[in-house]
């Protein structure tokens, strides 16, 4: 909310600085966002006396004028403004002046061969109004040479965030009372306007709607002159953002940004029968302020008469019977609408405005009659006009909320000791009353104050918040014990093991467009917003892969030629009760170039499914996967090619990991060139370590008997996994075989059709003597047994 | 010269002349082979008495010596000549470079919230977390938001048509505020927790993404006030970012689930670059505060909500925004570019995997 310095110390005696000010607002909780200083923006124009004026002798429409400025000789000046003549006074910028409204540096220049040394300004070159009829005129009286700033009294505009809890200061006269209390001045009196009225008030006011309209008071003013508010008030709303429409209008406004209460002033000639606050019919329409039409429901309090709505109560008027230059008898509307139904009723019509804004959040409902009065006046001396008397529909909410209180409490919760007096003084201030026994009683307009907390934040946040000293928590002597969860200290590792193995940790976003997370679904039913920013993040991840895989294809179009990225991130599932089931996830995309090309080879190697298996089974170890006992099984997935992707499981259904290359179908879907590869790790399908974490290992002691290898090759049939066949010759002789590793693979020349041929190199570990012959032997024959189950024989 | 001595003058200067070792295999068989004339001449020996041998002996165990040592230093010097022929023909070119080795990195978010577990675990908080996809009871109704309340409508909320399962609306959690409901409800107090998370609203624009990062913090205890947020605050962000220098300012704010509330302003200094440092009171010249953070005393009927009885127990919350302290702290300028993935911009503001932050060295890694 804006508003001048002119306007708050129209209610605030005080002689604190712009700066001053600033800093006493910040500390209250009423957060200044900016001050601007209209005087800075008009530095270098003054006030100018036009001595004489000439036609352009090469222009039609310009003039060329002779203006004095106060110092020095006149000045010549060409003008095109049709009321510029001599004798007039008026605005001139010189050269070195910035124009408020264009950001034009004045200079002296020539028009039309004619030398002219600044500009007459019009009211909308100074941002001062909309007129651009012409330049300013000034009045006769207007001391020449004066800087403009100074005779216009520019005034310095404080731009302020209020809270939403602090409705009361979304007026100037609200803001004047905190900085009182605060010790910044005194706030002054208000004016006593109190009217009786001339005559019963000649319309019928009643409000149908006590539960949406608890209050409506109101009074009919006859024989009012509408036309231009008076200047004072021009400048105060122009300072405050509010664009000067017409007397009336700008009355109510005036009403609003003063002291934030929203009025409503019809246009007598245009209302007919008694004027009723009622629920809407549903579908029942009007044509608002806006210009835009509304329908409207049942659950929405109007004002309406017989004709039909004439207000969207407590937040727009209507069109029909606003009022309007020739209007001569008007009907003031002051109601307490009830906060709760105004929001509703806002946001279901998507209408936000200044008055919504302040019912929404609670008016004073202790002053009706005030700004009744208050309204009044301004309308009988701007507008003249006869008062009736008031009629009051309703009454407002008049129960005061009564808080017990302990002074103790600033020290307990807010951390600050406040003597009793200063105490009581602050609430004082603030139109608290405060018993002898510390009971409470809450001003009405202070809808925010619930509970003994809130009397602290009050009286802490004028006694100051800077008086808040920081004290250490206690508790925790000596070496902070771990708080990391197992799952935690999980993802932490297996990030570094991740990043240690040259991948790049990505963050990406967690909604996709609807067709890629689709593609990622397997037949699950995805989370999809209502409201999304946009089509591409509309629908919520049940995969990494989409994500990583459109961040690798924007650097590949960037020009990457391989990337390697992971993200450790949620997919988000859906529970069987239809709440949240989210899984942490550890997604890699490895694509393009493995190796690129170099001097050593002069070629490039592509990354294929073994780079992404061999991510895939290095993160599970890091991640404390039993990965010996881990079988490579299939379904990875529709999204992976079929030939080249699998499961990682322990045991038949739990799938720890899946790994592939993507399918031609995949890539395609996210217009990326492949190969693409892919790993995802299912972190929470790991087993956790059982029991208590234990920091000894199993014993071990190199044993001290050389190894011995021996070499197998086998023709194995083609369909026979080699992961199977090699499984089946570790594990021939427990005791003594200690690794066996595939050293060759061979199909083609020399192999019988059908048939492949695996080389496998076998490690033999003696225990306590070193093998005789016929025990090496006899280990041999169990491989070779052992490798026959498979459909492998020994080649000769 | 005896016949010895002539034998041996000419023998040494025929192993002086080899030209490799062949050649000097040759001259040892021709001297000391079985049929050589040195071994011809050792062998007279054994039919000589004892006198005559006495007499020559020495001479000729002489002459063997010298020639076998002459041939052992010509053998060990053609050697070494040989071994220094063949690497000068193995020479590589080193300037060439080494095979490549990827260089992965952690994120700048994920270094962030290491370094803030770290800190706050020495402080005795734990990590809790909680869903993201939640139902309007913990994102608003639980924190003192009911249905109607104007600040609902400022969270630019994500919605999903689905209503939770015990009534309301699912939505996307707009801050880490549930954790607090949740980690109350399930473990009571005393309580210190951290909740680090995705959170989203629905803005756009160079400071705003529609996904960033909090972390809530919550203090659940007997007699805590807001001096005890204001130490924790300062000395978190001491340690954050490693500086002593740190000023707070606290303005009185409003957020529904605290009373009083606290925004949490830091002082900064504008340096020649005009970027700002942290450190400083923004009052003094050329300074400014900045917000930081927003805080207070946790409101009792949240508390309430979360199970416990506000009359035995009150304590803070406070929720900062991970990126932000990350953009503060490392000196990226563009939000929207944590979440893209450009791998020149990972490999530039990411962190290497043996960057773990530890309170020995400092939680912060070094540029």
């Amino acid at each position: 909310m804006k508003f001048s310095l002119e306007w708050l110390t129209y209610f605030l005696e005080t002689d604190a600085s712009v700066e001053e000010i600033s800093a006493k607002l910040n500390a209250i909780g009423l957060e200044v966002e900016g001050v601007e200083d209209p005087a800075e923006k008009l530095g270098g124009f003054r006030v100018a006396h036009v001595l004489t004026a000439k036609p352009h002798p090469d222009a039609d429409k310009l003039q060329v004028l002779t203006v004095d400025t106060g110092e020095g000789d006149p000045l010549q000046v060409v003008c095109g403004a049709p009321n510029a003549r001599a004798g007039m006074k008026g605005v001139l910028g010189q050269a070195g002046a910035i124009v408020p409204a264009n950001g034009m540096k004045l200079r002296k220049s020539e028009i039309r061969g004619v030398e002219s040394n600044g500009m007459m300004c019009s009211v909308r070159e100074l941002e001062l109004g909309e007129d651009h009829e012409g330049i300013i005129e000034l009045p006769e009286d207007a001391p020449v040479g004066t800087d403009f700033a100074t005779y216009h009294g520019a005034s310095p505009v404080f731009d302020v965030a209020i809270t939403p809890n602090r409705p009361d200061c979304m007026g100037v006269y609200g803001i004047a009372r905190d900085l009182a209390a605060a010790g910044l001045g005194t706030l002054k009196p208000l004016r006593d306007d109190t009217f009786a009225g001339d005559y019963p008030c000649p319309v019928e006011i009643r409000t149908d709607d006590p539960e949406g309209c608890p209050a409506f008071y109101g009074r009919v003013i006859r024989g009012v002159k509408n036309g231009p508010s008076p200047e004072w008030m021009q400048k105060r709303l122009i300072a405050a953002g509010q664009r000067p429409i017409s007397a009336l209008v700008d009355i109510t406004n005036y009403m609003m940004l003063a002291f934030g209460r929203p009025a409503h002033v019809y246009d007598l000639a245009k209302l007919s029968g008694p004027v009723v606050a009622r629920r809407a019919n549903d579908g029942e329409q009007v044509l608002a302020l806006n210009e835009k039409t509304y329908t409207l429901d049942s659950s929405m309090t109007v004002i309406a008469d017989d004709n039909g709505v004439h207000d969207i109560a407590g937040i727009m008027g209507g069109e029909h019977s606003s009022v309007q230059d020739n209007t001569t008898d008007v009907l003031l509307e002051i109601a307490y609408f009830n906060p709760d139904s105004i929001g509703v009723t806002g946001r279901k019509l998507g209408l936000a405005t200044d008055a919504r804004t302040r019912f929404e959040r609670g008016v004073d409902p202790a002053w009706l009659d005030g700004g009744l009065d208050g309204l009044t006046s301004l309308i009988l001396r701007i507008c003249g006009g006869e008062a009736s008397e008031p009629v009051r529909a309703g009454k407002a909410p008049s129960d005061a909320r009564m808080v017990p209180y302990d002074p103790q409490l600033t020290q307990k919760l807010g951390g600050v000791a406040v003597s009793e007096a200063e105490q009581r003084r602050i609430l004082a201030a603030l139109d608290f009353t405060v018993s002898d026994d510390w009971t409470v009683t809450v001003p009405l307009r202070r809808h925010d104050i619930e509970g003994a907390a809130d009397i602290v934040e009050e009286v802490v946040r004028i006694h100051g918040l800077d008086h808040v000293e920081s004290v250490a928590l206690t508790g925790n002597v000596g070496v902070a014990s771990p708080t990391a969860t197992p799952e935690q200290a999980l993802e932490r590792k297996v990030r570094r093991a991740a990043a240690g193995r040259g991948l790049n940790e990505a963050v990406t976003w967690s909604f996709l467009p609807v067709s890629e997370a689709e593609h990622f679904a397997d037949g699950q039913k995805l989370w999809v917003l209502d409201n999304p920013i946009s089509e591409d993040m509309k629908a919520m991840r049940p995969s990494l892969l989409p994500g990583l895989i459109s961040a690798a294809k924007r650097n590949i179009d960037r020009g990457a030629s391989g990337l390697r990225l992971f993200e450790i991130g949620r997919r988000y599932l859906r529970a069987k009760d239809g709440g949240s089931d989210e899984h942490p996830t550890l997604g890699v995309v490895l694509a393009g170039e493995k190796v690129q090309r170099g001097w050593a080879s002069g070629k490039a190697v592509m990354f294929d499914a073994f780079d992404a298996k061999a991510e895939a089974m290095a993160l599970l170890a890091e991640a404390g996967a039993p990965v010996d006992k881990l079988m490579v099984m299939g379904e990875a997935g529709p999204q992976f090619h079929p030939g080249q992707s699998a499961t990682l499981r322990l045991g038949p259904k739990n799938v720890l990991a899946r790994f592939g290359a993507l399918h031609p179908a995949t890539l395609e879907a996210f217009d990326v060139d492949g190969p693409v590869v892919a790993v995802e790790i299912f972190l929470d399908a790991i087993p956790g370590k059982k029991g208590k974490a234990a920091f000894a290992r199993p014993h071990y002691a190199p044993p001290a008997l050389q190894s011995v290898m021996r070499d197998f090759a086998f023709l194995v049939p083609q369909d026979v996994a080699a992961g199977d066949l090699l499984r089946a010759v570790r594990n021939a002789d427990k005791n003594n075989i200690v690794d066996a590793r595939i050293f060759d693979l061979f199909e083609g020349k020399g192999v019988p059709e059908g048939k492949k041929s695996i080389a496998i190199e076998v490690t033999l570990q003696p225990a306590e003597k070193t093998y005789k012959d016929e025990e090496i032997k006899a280990i041999s024959d169990a491989v070779i047994a052992a490798a026959a189950k498979q459909g492998a024989e020994l080649r000769g | 010269m005896s016949e010895h001595e002539t034998m041996k003058t000419d023998a040494l200067a025929r192993i002086e002349a080899a030209q490799d070792l062949d050649a000097v295999e040759a001259l040892r068989v021709e001297f000391l082979g079985k049929q050589g004339s040195i071994s011809g001449l050792l062998k007279t020996l054994g039919k000589m008495s004892p006198e005559e041998r006495q007499e020559k002996a020495p001479a000729i165990q002489a002459l063997r010596a010298a020639v076998a040592d002459a041939l052992a230093d010509k053998k060990t010097a053609l050697e070494a000549a040989e071994l220094e022929a063949r690497l000068a023909t193995e020479t590589v070119d080193l300037t060439l470079p080494a095979p490549e080795t990827p260089r992965g990195t952690v994120h700048p978010v994920s270094q962030v919230m290491d370094e803030l577990a770290e800190i706050f675990a020495d402080l005795g908080f734990a990590v809790a977390t909680g869903p993201e996809v939640e139902d309007d009871w913990y994102n608003f109704t639980a924190l003192n938001m009911p249905e109607s309340h104007p600040a609902r409508a400022m969270h630019d909320t994500f919605y999903f048509p689905d209503t939770a399962p015990k009534g309301g609306r699912m939505l996307l959690r707009t801050h880490t505020s549930p954790v607090q409901v949740r980690t109350m409800m399930a473990q009571g107090a005393p309580l210190r927790i951290i909740a680090p998370g995705r959170v989203y609203r629905s803005d756009s624009d160079a400071t705003h993404t529609p996904m960033f990062h909090q972390v809530e913090g919550l203090v659940i205890d007997k007699d805590i006030h807001l001096g005890h947020l204001k130490w924790t605050l300062e000395t978190f962000l001491k340690a954050f970012f490693e500086t002593d220098d740190i000023v707070l300012r606290l303005r009185p704010s409003y957020f529904p689930f605290t009373e009083p509330s606290v925004e949490v302003d830091v002082g900064f200094a504008i340096d020649d670059k005009g970027k700002r440092i942290l450190g400083g009171s923004g009052d003094a010249p050329g300074h400014g505060w900045m917000e930081l953070l927003g805080s207070g005393m946790v409101n009792r009927r949240v508390i309430e909500m979360s199970g416990l009885d506000p009359d035995q127990w009150q304590g803070f919350a406070f929720g900062v925004g991970v990126d932000r302290l990350a953009m503060l702290k490392y000196g990226m300028d563009d939000l929207r570019a944590f979440f893209d993935g450009d791998v020149r911009w990972l490999q530039h503001y990411g962190f290497s995997a043996y960057d773990q932050p530890t309170l020995s060295a400092g939680v912060g890694a070094g540029a």
